[in-house]
C-alpha cells in the first residue's frame, strides 16, 4: 500500500531526531519564574494576584481577558515579586508575573499519582468546562485556547479527531517521547476530547519515522479498547515522513483526503486537530486536576553535549535549562525556541519557557550561515515546495512593490509560514522573511477591513 | 512603373487624411472637458509625484485642491508656502502659511553607544527585521540600521552613515514629504519645525524602557529622569513613558535641557556657537539658588501672617480630645 501523505508541496529535511532516546526527565524547579500573561493566540490574560501575594502550584494567576484567551495558573509556589514588562526571546516587552519560588506546595484537589484513570466523564460539557480551568491550550505551536477549539460554532458538526503525532519539524524528540512515555494518557486523553467533541472517530496520525511510537500506541490503543465502549473508535494511522505534515491543513489532507479552503477552518471539513501533548494536558486537566503548568522541551543540537527531553515548568527561564545541562556550547552560533525550520531565533536567553514552548535548539556557524543571496531565476522550487499550493516568488516580488491588494489576491494570508519556499530556493532569497511580513501587513488590513465592515453594519442596524 | 508609385502615395496620404479626421472628430465628439486650472496648478507644482501631501501625485492634489472650497487640507510639503502661494494665487484662496518642516532622526544608537549584542543575517530590510525581533542590539525601540528610510526618499535626503550605522538627512535635500517617516518601523523619524536659521531642540531618543535598562541597552538613551522637565522654563517638555519630548512650539532654545541632560540624549543643531554647558549649568544653579531663597522667604512671611502654626496643631488636638470624651 502506497505511504499515506498530504498531496501538494512538502519538502524532505533530514530529520535530525539525534535526542530520540534521551527519557523524558523533571528539570528542578527554578529559583524564579517569569509566568507571561499573554501566552496563547487572542487576548491576554488578566492577573488576579498582587505584588506580595503568596501562590500555590496549580493556583489561577490570571483569569481569560476575552472570549479568545485562557487561564493561566502559577507552575511553583512562592511569592509573587512583580508584574510588570520584561523582554521575551526576541527582546520584546511582555506583561510577565515574576514568582520567586518557596518550595513546592501544590493546591488540594490535584492528584499528582501516576494512576491511570481510565472512567471518562460522559458529559461534554463539563469535560470542556475542565479543560478551560485548566489552562489547556493547543501544544502544537500555534497555542489556540483548546476549549474554544472544543466548542464548534453552531450548524458546523465534527466528524473525525486528529491527534498530531506527527512531530514533523526536524531535531524536536518531545511528543515522540510522549507517545512512548505518556502514551496510555495521550489515547485517554485523545478519548475525553473525542466525547467532548462527540465524535465517533479518531485518529492518531504518526509519522512512519518513529515506528516505535506507532507500535506502542497501536498496543495501548488495543488494550483500552478491550476495556471499555469510550476508546471505540480510535485508530492509529502511520503517514509517510515529510515537512511539514504536522500543519493543520496538511494533515487533514493526509488523514482524510480533505482540503481546507482558503481562509476556512478544519471545522469546516468536519475536522477537529490536536497535538499529542495537548491531548496530554487534556488527561491532567479532566482526569488529575492538573492545569497546565508545565510541558515538555527538547533541547538538542550537534553542537549540544547533553541532549535532552525535559520537563519544564512554565516561566523557566531559559538560561537556567541551558545551565542545567551544561551551558552554551563554544561552538553554537545560533539558539532557536523550536524547531529549525518553523523555530524563532532567540536573541535574548533571559527570557522565560511559554506553554507552547516545544524546544530549544543550538546551531553552529555552519549549520545557519545563509546562501549569499541572488536573483531569482523563476525556476519554480519554491512554488514546487509550497504545501499552501502558493506562489512565494511572486509573494515576494509583490511584497517589495508594496502591493497589499495584489497580495491578498494571491493569498498570502494562507501561508502557514512553515518555510518550505526558503529551504528550497536555489537563489538563497529570504522568501519565508519578506513573505511572512507581507502576510502580517495583509492580515492587518483584513482584519481592519472586517473590523469596519461590523461597525457600519451594526451603525445600519441602529438606525 | 510611375503609375504604380503614384497610385501608391495617392492611397496611402487618402488613407492618412481620412484617418485623420475621423480621429479629429471623435476627439472633438468624446473630449473631456477638464477644468483649465488643473492644469495651471500641476504646472505650479514640484511635480515629485512623491505622495506627501498625501495624494497620489501632484495631478490628483491639483483636481482634489481646484474642487476643495479652501485650501485648508491641501498643502505640498516640497514646494512650501511658495508653492502654495502660486497655488493659492491661481484659484484665488488665502493661503496660510506653514512652518517649514524637516525630517529629524531620533535615535542616538551608534555603533559606540549602544552596542551589538547578536548578529543579524536576514533580509535587509526594517520591515522584515522589525517583525523577526527587537532588533541586534539592547534597545527595542531605536533605529534598526537597514535604510527603509533611505530606500523611502525619493530626494536623496537620506544616507546611512557607515561609522554611526544611522541615517543622515540632508537638510538642504529633504522636503518633509514624510517618506521616511511612514517607512520607519520603529516610527523614529519625526517631521519636526525646521526653525528658525534651521536651530532646533530634540530629544534624540524614542526609549520607553525604564532608566537603568534604557541606560544598559545604549549609553546616550534617554532615561526619562525628568531633569530637563525640571529645568525648562517654557514648559516646553513633557516626560511620558520614561521618554522626554520637546514641543517645538513652545521651545525657546534657551539649550539649557540639553546642558543639564545626564546622558546627551538632547541634541541642538544648527547652532552658530557650541553649547557652553558649565556656564549654562551655573546660570540655572544661580536661578534656582534664588528661587529657593524667594521661595523660603514667601514661607517664612505666610507663616508670619498664619501665625505659629504649631501652637495652632496644639490647639487642634486639645479640642479633638475634649470632643472625644465628651
Amino acid at each position: 500500500m502506497a505511504r499515506r501523505t498530504f498531496s501538494i508541496g512538502g519538502v524532505h529535511p533530514a530529520d535530525s531526531k539525534i535526542s530520540r532516546d534521551c527519557k523524558l526527565e523533571i528539570l528542578p524547579t527554578p529559583p524564579v519564574v517569569y509566568i507571561a500573561v499573554s501566552q496563547h493566540i487572542g487576548a491576554p490574560a488578566v492577573p488576579v494576584v498582587a505584588v506580595g501575594d503568596k501562590v500555590k502550584t496549580g493556583q489561577v494567576i490570571a483569569e481569560p481577558g476575552g472570549f479568545m484567551s485562557a487561564y493561566i495558573h502559577s507552575s511553583v509556589s512562592g511569592t509573587v515579586k512583580s508584574i510588570g514588562p520584561r523582554k521575551d526571546l526576541s527582546g520584546n516587552n511582555q506583561v510577565v508575573i515574576e514568582i520567586a519560588v518557596e518550595g513546592d506546595e501544590w493546591v488540594d484537589g490535584i492528584d499528582r499519582s501516576d494512576t491511570l484513570v481510565t472512567e471518562i466523564p460522559q458529559d461534554p460539557k463539563a469535560i470542556i468546562e475542565k479543560i478551560k480551568l485548566g489552562g489547556v491550550v493547543g501544544l502544537g505551536g500555534a497555542t489556540f485556547p483548546t476549549h474554544v477549539k472544543l466548542s464548534p460554532p453552531p450548524g458546523k458538526k465534527c466528524e473525525m479527531l486528529i491527534i498530531n503525532g506527527c512531530e514533523c519539524e526536524p531535531y524536536l524528540t518531545s511528543d515522540f517521547r510522549t507517545l512512548l512515555e505518556k502514551g496510555e494518557q495521550v489515547v485517554v486523553g485523545t478519548a475525553i476530547i473525542k466525547k467532548a467533541l462527540g465524535v465517533d472517530k479518531a485518529t492518531i496520525a504518526i509519522e512512519d519515522n518513529k515506528p516505535e511510537a506507532i507500535d506502542h500506541i497501536s498496543k495501548v490503543v488495543e488494550t483500552l479498547k478491550a476495556k471499555s465502549a469510550d476508546f471505540a473508535g480510535i485508530e492509529v494511522m502511520s503517514l509517510m515522513k515529510k515537512y511539514p505534515e504536522g500543519g493543520e491543513k496538511q494533515l487533514i489532507d493526509a488523514v482524510m483526503n480533505r482540503q481546507v479552503k482558503s481562509g476556512g477552518l478544519p471545522i469546516d471539513v468536519g475536522a477537529v486537530v490536536d497535538n499529542v501533548c495537548t491531548a496530554l494536558a487534556v488527561y491532567e486537566a479532566v482526569q488529575k486536576n492538573k492545569p497546565l503548568i508545565d510541558n515538555s522541551v527538547t533541547v538538542s543540537g550537534e553542537c549540544f553535549p547533553h541532549q535532552a527531553n525535559l520537563v519544564v515548568r512554565v516561566g523557566t527561564p531559559l538560561k537556567y535549562i541551558i545551565d542545567y545541562l551544561g551551558g552554551v556550547p563554544e561552538s553554537a552560533a545560533k539558539v532557536i525556541s523550536g524547531g529549525p525550520m518553523m523555530g524563532k531565533a532567540i536573541s535574548n536567553l533571559e527570557a522565560a519557557s511559554l506553554k507552547g514552548t516545544g524546544g530549544i535548539l543550538f546551531l553552529t556557524r555552519e549549520q545557519t550561515k545563509r546562501m549569499p543571496e541572488s536573483s531569482c531565476i523563476r525556476c519554480g522550487k519554491c512554488a514546487e515546495a509550497c504545501p499552501m499550493g502558493l506562489e512565494p516568488f511572486l509573494l515576494n516580488r509583490l511584497a517589495k512593490a508594496g502591493k497589499t491588494d495584489e497580495l491578498e489576491a494571491n493569498a498570502v494570508q494562507d501561508c502557514i509560514m512553515c518555510g518550505c519556499c526558503l529551504y528550497s530556493c536555489p537563489a538563497g532569497i529570504p522568501l519565508l522573511d519578506i513573505i511572512s511580513q507581507a502576510r502580517g501587513q495583509v492580515m492587518g488590513i483584513m482584519k481592519a477591513r472586517a473590523a469596519a465592515a461590523k461597525a457600519a453594519a451594526e451603525a445600519a442596524k441602529a438606525k | 512603373m510611375t503609375t504604380t508609385i503614384i497610385w501608391t502615395i495617392a492611397i496611402i496620404s487618402g488613407l492618412g487624411l481620412v484617418l485623420a479626421l475621423t480621429l479629429y472628430l471623435v476627439a472633438q465628439r468624446f473630449k473631456v472637458v477638464e477644468d483649465p486650472r488643473i492644469e495651471l496648478v500641476e504646472k505650479a507644482m514640484p511635480g515629485a509625484n512623491c505622495g506627501g501631501c498625501g495624494f497620489a501625485g501632484c495631478h490628483a492634489f491639483a483636481e482634489s485642491a481646484v474642487k476643495a472650497p479652501n485650501l485648508d487640507n491641501h498643502f505640498c510639503p516640497v514646494g512650501g508656502n511658495d508653492t502654495m502661494k502660486q497655488v493659492a494665487a491661481i484659484l484665488g484662496y488665502e493661503v496660510k502659511e506653514k512652518a517649514p518642516m524637516v525630517a529629524v532622526v531620533r535615535c542616538n544608537g551608534t555603533c559606540e553607544n549602544r552596542p551589538k549584542v547578536n548578529e543579524y543575517d536576514g533580509s535587509l530590510s526594517c520591515r522584515v527585521k522589525a517583525t523577526l525581533y527587537s532588533g541586534d542590539t539592547g534597545c527595542s525601540f531605536g533605529c534598526l540600521g537597514c535604510g527603509d528610510c533611505v530606500a523611502a526618499c525619493k530626494f536623496g535626503a537620506l544616507s546611512m552613515d557607515p561609522k554611526t550605522g544611522l541615517p543622515v538627512v540632508d537638510e538642504s535635500k529633504c522636503t518633509a514629504c514624510g517618506a521616511c517617516a511612514k517607512a520607519c518601523p520603529k516610527a523614529i523619524i519625526e517631521l519636526r519645525k525646521k526653525g528658525p536659521r534651521g536651530m532646533r531642540e530634540y530629544v534624540s531618543c524614542v526609549n520607553k524602557d525604564k532608566g537603568p535598562a534604557a541606560k544598559k541597552a545604549c549609553a546616550a538613551a534617554c532615561i526619562g529622569c525628568g531633569i530637563c522637565v525640571k529645568t525648562c522654563t517654557h514648559g516646553a517638555i513633557v516626560l511620558e513613558n520614561n521618554v522626554a519630548y520637546i514641543d517645538p512650539d513652545k521651545c525657546k532654545l534657551c539649550r539649557e535641557c540639553e546642558a543639564m541632560c545626564p546622558t546627551g540624549a538632547i541634541h541642538g543643531v544648527n547652532f552658530p556657537k557650541p553649547l557652553d554647558k558649565d556656564a549654562v549649568k551655573a546660570r540655572i544653579q544661580e536661578r534656582q539658588k534664588k528661587a529657593r531663597e524667594a521661595a523660603a522667604a514667601a514661607s517664612e512671611a505666610a507663616k508670619a501672617a498664619a501665625g505659629d502654626p504649631v501652637v495652632n496643631k496644639a490647639e487642634v488636638k486639645v479640642i479633638k480630645k475634649e470632643e472625644s470624651n465628651g
